[in-house]
Order: C-alpha cells, then sequence, then structure tokens
C-alpha cells in the first residue's frame, strides 16, 4: 500500500526495512543512535537531522555511534564490507569525504578490481549534499561529480521519496560502494511510498516530465527546479521533456542521447560547480553521440565556480533558478 | 431558449484516481454531427490514454478545452446543442459553468481502494454501487483492478461491483501460497468469503477470466454467471514472447514494445503505464510471484489449462468476449465454448475493456440481465441500443 511519506522517512524506512530483512546490514556514523523510543535526552538524537531517528529502539547494536573520526569509520565500514557486512556508513556532510577520502576511492573502489573480482566491498555511504540550507561554504557542497570520476564506486542522487526509497534499497544490495548522496532541501518532499520493500535500479534515468521542444538534464534539487522551469515555459507554447538521472555512475547517457535525437536542443543542469561537472559530461556526452540532432548548443545551468557563500542573498543567487533555466532553454530556442 | 438544450462535454473520470487529464486533441471540428459512441477527442492521464466517446448526441457547436492544455475532471470541454440555440446562450452558458466540486474529495480519495485481510492474505480491493446484483472484476497476469478503470464506475449504475488485486498482484499480498489456478481461485473464495458475498456474477480478463471459471466449475453454487474477456484457459496457444517479455523486462526500454501486444492502438501505451508496471514489478516478491505463475499456467509457452469443457457442463450462463486484434490469446479460442455467447468486438486487442470500453460494459450487463430486461435502461454509448 502506498502512502505519502517525506524523502527522509523514505530512507528511514528503507534502512529499517533492510535491517529487518538482512542481519548483515549494520548502521555506523557519528550521532545516529537515539531517537524515539531510546530513554532519556537519546529521543532527540537519530542523526544530525534526525534520519535515523527510531532505528536504535528496533535493532539495537547494529546502529553504532562512531567517535567524531570519519578517518577511522569509514575505514572500518569498508573493512567490515569486505569481510561479509553490510554497513551503511552516514558520512553527515558529503563534505567531511576529504578526511576519509582514501579509504574510498584507494581502497573501496579498487578492492573489486585490484583483487581480480574476488573481493567484493558492499559498503553504502550516506552523506547529504546540496546549498540552500544557510550552512556555509563546508556544509552545502554539490560533490557528486568527484565521485562519479573515480572507477569502481557508484553515486545515487534521488530527487524525491519514491525513488530515495527503492535506490537506497538497492544500494544496500549492491556489491559495490555506492555513494548516496541525499539532498537535505529535499528531506520535507513528499510523494506516493509504497509500504514494501522495493528497488529502482542504477543507470535507468527517469521521465520525469515528456515534450518535443527541449530537453532538461538534472538530478536531485534540480529536477523540481526544472520542473518549474517547464511550468513557466509551457505557458508560452514550448514543451519541456525532463529526465532525471538518479544515478550518476552507472549513468543513463542512453535515454538522453534519444531524447534529444527527438528535441534537437539540451539544457544540463547542475547543483555542482561547473567544471568537470555531470553537465558538463552530459553535454560532452551528446554532443559527441548525438550531434547530427542539435539545433543549438547544449547550454549549461549550473554554480558558479565559487565556494557556496554563507550569505543567504548570494547563496540563493549560487543555486542554479528556475529562470536561469528557462533562460537557457529560450536561448536554444532561438532562430 | 432554455439550457435544457444545451449539452456539456465534460473532462471524463477514468477510474479511481483520476483527478484531472490532457485534452490531447479533438477528433471532431466544431458544427460536427456527433452521434452517441463516436470518438469526439482524445485524453491522456498519467495512466492511459485514449479516444473519448461521445456519451450524447449533437451538434459540437464549440470546442471549449483547447489541445494540449490539463483540465480537472468534469471541466467543460464543449458545448453540443442544436442549430436553433443562439450563440450568446452558447456564450452565456459557457461563462457560466462551473467544475462541481467533488463531494467531500478527502474522503472520496481515502475511500478509494480498501485492503481486507483474508485466508489468501491481505488484498486490495475498490468497491462500487450501491445496489443491483454483485459483481466480481478479476483482472489478468501482472495485472491491477486499475485495468477495469473504464468499466468500474459504468457497472456499478447498475451493480454492486467490486474490484480486487490478485495475491502477487497490484497492492495485494506478494507472497503466493500456492502459484496456481487452484490457487488464484482458492484466493477469490477467500475474497468472497471475507466481503462476505455469498453468490455473484464474476468478470475475468485473461488468467483473470480463467481463474473465474475454475473456481466456478468447483463452486457452483457461488457463481451466477460467467464473464470470459481475452480469456486464457480456453486453448493451448498464447504469445509466449509476450509473457516472457512480461516477465523478464526490468527497464521502461524493455518492457514498452512489450505492453504494445496489449493493445491494437499501441498509442494507448503510455509512460505513466510503463512506469506504474514497472514499480510493480521491482517490489519484493513480485519477480517470484510472476515466475511462478508463468510457469505454473504457461509452462513452455503452452496454456496448461483446459477449461472450455468443464464450463460447458457447468450449466452456467456464460458470455466471451474477445478482441478481434488480440495479440496475446487469439480470439478464435471462443470456438471451444459450446455453451456461451461470443462476442468479437473489431479494433480491440488482449486490453479490450479498456479499448473499447463501453461496448464490452453492454456487453456485460446485458448479459448478467439477462431474463429480466426490465433492469436496463437504455445504455448510452453503445450506437442503437443493442438491447
Amino acid at each position: 500500500m502506498a502512502r505519502n511519506l517525506s524523502m527522509k522517512d523514505a530512507i528511514n524506512e528503507a534502512l529499517d526495512q533492510e535491517m529487518t530483512k538482512d542481519p548483515t546490514v549494520i548502521v555506523m556514523g557519528e550521532d545516529i543512535v537515539g531517537g524515539s523510543g531510546s530513554p532519556g535526552e537519546n529521543d532527540a538524537w537519530g542523526g544530525v537531522l534526525g534520519v535515523t531517528k527510531g532505528l536504535y529502539a528496533k535493532h539495537g547494536d547494529r546502529l553504532m555511534d562512531t567517535p567524531l573520526s570519519e578517518s577511522a569509520y569509514i575505514g572500518a565500514a569498508v573493512g567490515a564490507a569486505t569481510c561479509g557486512l553490510r554497513p551503511v556508513a552516514e558520512l553527515m556532510f558529503l563534505d567531511f569525504m576529504g578526511v576519509c577520502f582514501d579509504q574510498i576511492f584507494n581502497q573501496a573502489a579498487k578492492f573489486r578490481y585490484m583483487f581480480g573480482g574476488k573481493a567484493e566491498t558492499p559498503v553504502t555511504i550516506r552523506a547529504m549534499v546540496g546549498a540552500g540550507f544557510r550552512a556555509a561554504a563546508q556544509h552545502s557542497q554539490m560533490l557528486t561529480p568527484i565521485f562519479t570520476h573515480i572507477p569502481g564506486l557508484k553515486v545515487v542522487c534521488p530527487s524525491n521519496a519514491y525513488d530515495a526509497k527503492g535506490l537506497l534499497i538497492q544500494s544496500i544490495r549492491d556489491n559495490d560502494p555506492v555513494i548516496f548522496c541525499e539532498h537535505k532541501n529535499l528531506y520535507a518532499a513528499e510523494t506516493d511510498v509504497p509500504e514494501e520493500s522495493y528497488t529502482v535500479p542504477f543507470g535507468e534515468a527517469n521521465i520525469v516530465r515528456e515534450g518535443g521542444d527541449a530537453t532538461i538534464v538534472g538530478y536531485g534539487l534540480m529536477v523540481h527546479r526544472a520542473g518549474e522551469a517547464a511550468e513557466t515555459l509551457a505557458g508560452e507554447g514550448i514543451q519541456c521533456e525532463i529526465i532525471d538521472l538518479r544515478t550518476l555512475s552507472p549513468i543513463d547517457t542512453d535515454t538522453v542521447v534519444e531524447s534529444v535525437e527527438n528535441t534537437g536542443r539540451l539544457i544540463c543542469v547542475d547543483e555542482a560547480n561547473p567544471r568537470c561537472s555531470i553537465a558538463a559530461d552530459i553535454a560532452a556526452t551528446v554532443s559527441q553521440e548525438a550531434f547530427a540532432s542539435l539545433k543549438a548548443a547544449p547550454q549549461l545551468v549550473t554554480a558558479p565556480h565559487t565556494p557556496v557563500p554563507f550569505s543567504p542573498a548570494l547563496e540563493d543567487l549560487y543555486i542554479p533558478s528556475a529562470e536561469r533555466i528557462v533562460d537557457a532553454v529560450r536561448k536554444t530556442m532561438a532562430p | 431558449m432554455s439550457e435544457a438544450n444545451i449539452t456539456p462535454v465534460l473532462m471524463p473520470k477514468w477510474g479511481l484516481s483520476m483527478s484531472e487529464g490532457v485534452l490531447v486533441d479533438w477528433l471532431v471540428d466544431e458544427g460536427a454531427e456527433i452521434a452517441v459512441g463516436d470518438e469526439i477527442m482524445e485524453v491522456e492521464t498519467d495512466k492511459i490514454a485514449s479516444a473519448v466517446e461521445a456519451a450524447d448526441a449533437g451538434i459540437l457547436r464549440r470546442r471549449v478545452g483547447a489541445a494540449g492544455e490539463t483540465y480537472p475532471i468534469r471541466a467543460l470541454l464543449g458545448v453540443l446543442a442544436p442549430p436553433e440555440v443562439e450563440d450568446d446562450i452558447i456564450d452565456a452558458y459557457i461563462a457560466a459553468y462551473e467544475v462541481p466540486a467533488d463531494e467531500d474529495d478527502e474522503e472520496a480519495a481515502a475511500s478509494l481502494y480498501e485492503f481486507v485481510d483474508t485466508a489468501a492474505g491481505r488484498l486490495r480491493f475498490a468497491r462500487r454501487g450501491d445496489d443491483g446484483p454483485s459483481l466480481v472484476l478479476i483482472h489478468g497476469f501482472g495485472g491491477d483492478l486499475d485495468n477495469w478503470l473504464f468499466n468500474i464506475d459504468a457497472l456499478a449504475e447498475r451493480a454492486r461491483v467490486y474490484a480486487f488485486d490478485l495475491p502477487g498482484h497490484g497492492q495485494s499480498v506478494k507472497t503466493l501460497e500456492d502459484p496456481s489456478l487452484v490457487g488464484l481461485a482458492a484466493a477469490l473464495q477467500a475474497f468472497l468469503d471475507a466481503i462476505e458475498i455469498d453468490s455473484a456474477h464474476l468478470v475475468g480478463h485473461s488468467m483473470g477470466a480463467a481463474v473465474a471459471a475454475r473456481f466456478a466449475c468447483d463452486a457452483p453454487a457461488r457463481v451466477q454467471s460467467l464473464t470470459l474477456i481475452g480469456a486464457a484457459g480456453l486453448g493451448p496457444a498464447i504469445n509466449s514472447a509476450y509473457i516472457d517479455g512480461f516477465v523478464g523486462a526490468a527497464s521502461r526500454r524493455e518492457l514498452k514494445p512489450v505492453l504494445f501486444n496489449l493493445f491494437a492502438d499501441s498509442e494507448l501505451v503510455n509512460r505513466g503505464m510503463v512506469d506504474d508496471l514497472l514499480k510493480y514489478k521491482r517490489i519484493d516478491g513480485v519477480q517470484e510471484a510472476l515466475s511462478s505463475l508463468a510457469a505454473e499456467l504457461f509452462p513452455g509457452g503452452v496454456q496448461s489449462a483446459q477449461l472450455a469443457g468443464q464450463i460447458d457442463a457447468s450449466g452456467l450462463s456464460t458470455l466471451a468476449i474477445w478482441g478481434s486484434d488480440d495479440a496475446v490469446i487469439p480470439a478464435a479460442q471462443a470456438q471451444a465454448l459450446n455453451n456461451a455467447v461470443v462476442e468479437i468486438i473489431d479494433g480491440a486487442g488482449h486490453m479490450v475493456q479498456m479499448e473499447k470500453a463501453s461496448a464490452v460494459n453492454a456487453l456485460i450487463l446485458t448479459h448478467i440481465f439477462k431474463g429480466d430486461a426490465t433492469k436496463l435502461r437504455p445504455w448510452p454509448g453503445i450506437p442503437g441500443d443493442g438491447y
């Protein structure tokens, strides 16, 4: 049975159901224990934004509060994964990956390859991404391109509660390391979510809206900004197709190319900084594979090449807006 | 000149969850003479795209709705009126028209679907209609109760209609205790027991028709009549590429062409339909349920159950409806029945109850009220009122 659920609750439910189903699933991270059912002040905890609230009461010591040392517990999670557990480690903010990057890109990402396929590392690293939370330059970045760049890692960034639950279950069951990016400004967004466990496969983009005039590609929060832009443009008779990539590695370029072969116009929206971004990658791929179909130069709508500003006014300007997407689409429509 | 001469053309409400639809295009021009049953416009919802048949006759004086626009259900899309009605009367009618508010929208939404715990597990169902005989709708392999979205409300005008999701399907329990026709017939019995229906008219589609027939042959006292639509269980042949494709498809790209097999007009397969089916297939347990059912019912691409002889012997009043272009189970298999009324509907595929809904609805009602014609009012949507 489906009911309306926020993305935060959908993620909680995915963790709960996989922990119930599979005793090898463990959850570890900073301040993740606690939440409803726990005694005393613990009731207020359950992760920095309460995503794991209530899980400790149900699953006990399979949730581990770790010291404030990402280097240590991300390494421990990777090691546990190679030894038969399916750890879900919460890195809190993806911005903190700097201190545990070797564990992720030089260890977890390489084991399957370097051990000739004999080693598996079924670890999921959950972390918050994205700006708009007034959390300043060290807690607001969209670092998805950095992980997408590295072979051996799978990178996921859902735009809604339904996808978040299915993709997280898929991540936990997957035998490779997965970087699971949760946009903090989408935690409260609700969609219909089935009560049952289900998966959403990696490498399958979602066509959120169909249209024949222009293709807008994005992920995470940008899917919603694209939706606002498409509404505005529909009022002018311009029909946009919106593609939600859902996973950035593997990435479903086939769906994007097919769409551009139909529309002839491509607008790539990315909350990440522009150099070596997902937007740049998609634009390059489409230019190479569907050049003959393009009626205009692909447009990139991204954050600027600056840190995320702390000033609210500047932060709002930093994040790609529906207006900028509308302008970019119009640019591709110009004769 | 009064408004009594003006007949509105409204955005239809298809099925339980529709709140709005896109008027894809008009199929008739202003000034055209419309007969009941004429296809007048194309409408697309998040579930399906389909032509809308006129429920009333008249001259289309005004197209109010614009192609490509989205409208709520019951929004005014066009105006039918005789030539003597003056333009300013029509203008005033259009200006004054208000979309009627849904009676207690929230309450209605909450009661769209119900759940009942049965001996076969928790089953989802919908019920419509306040009086008349009980009519139970049973969907096919991989389907769910929304397969009846063009039927349930129309049938409910004369009957108490129940549609439910078989175990392993829709939003019912996904585990199948016994993945066989006998097991599914037991689930039907469990459903009837749980909602306390002693006997009912059964309407089954495809595999659901075989379930209905299996149950009817085993428990004839609980079945008042059988309507078998694009039925399984009447012949050996079945499109095994469809079955294998449906079970095996893991992505939108794989599933969409498989679904083309279901309709004479493949344009009906839209993104919403493909996405909904993928979401269903990706629920834990569904893949196993479908695989085990397919292995039991269609081993080696051949139907294992042959029920025609038993259906004939049961003496039950039986109607078989088939789309002439059924690409999943050939319409010729209706010939296996010797004691049934057989209706082949031209230009329809396997999902004939969706593609030619008003014709199918009329046939079902005619069938269940056979011998009691006084219960039948003229049915809009069948050219010439085919009773």
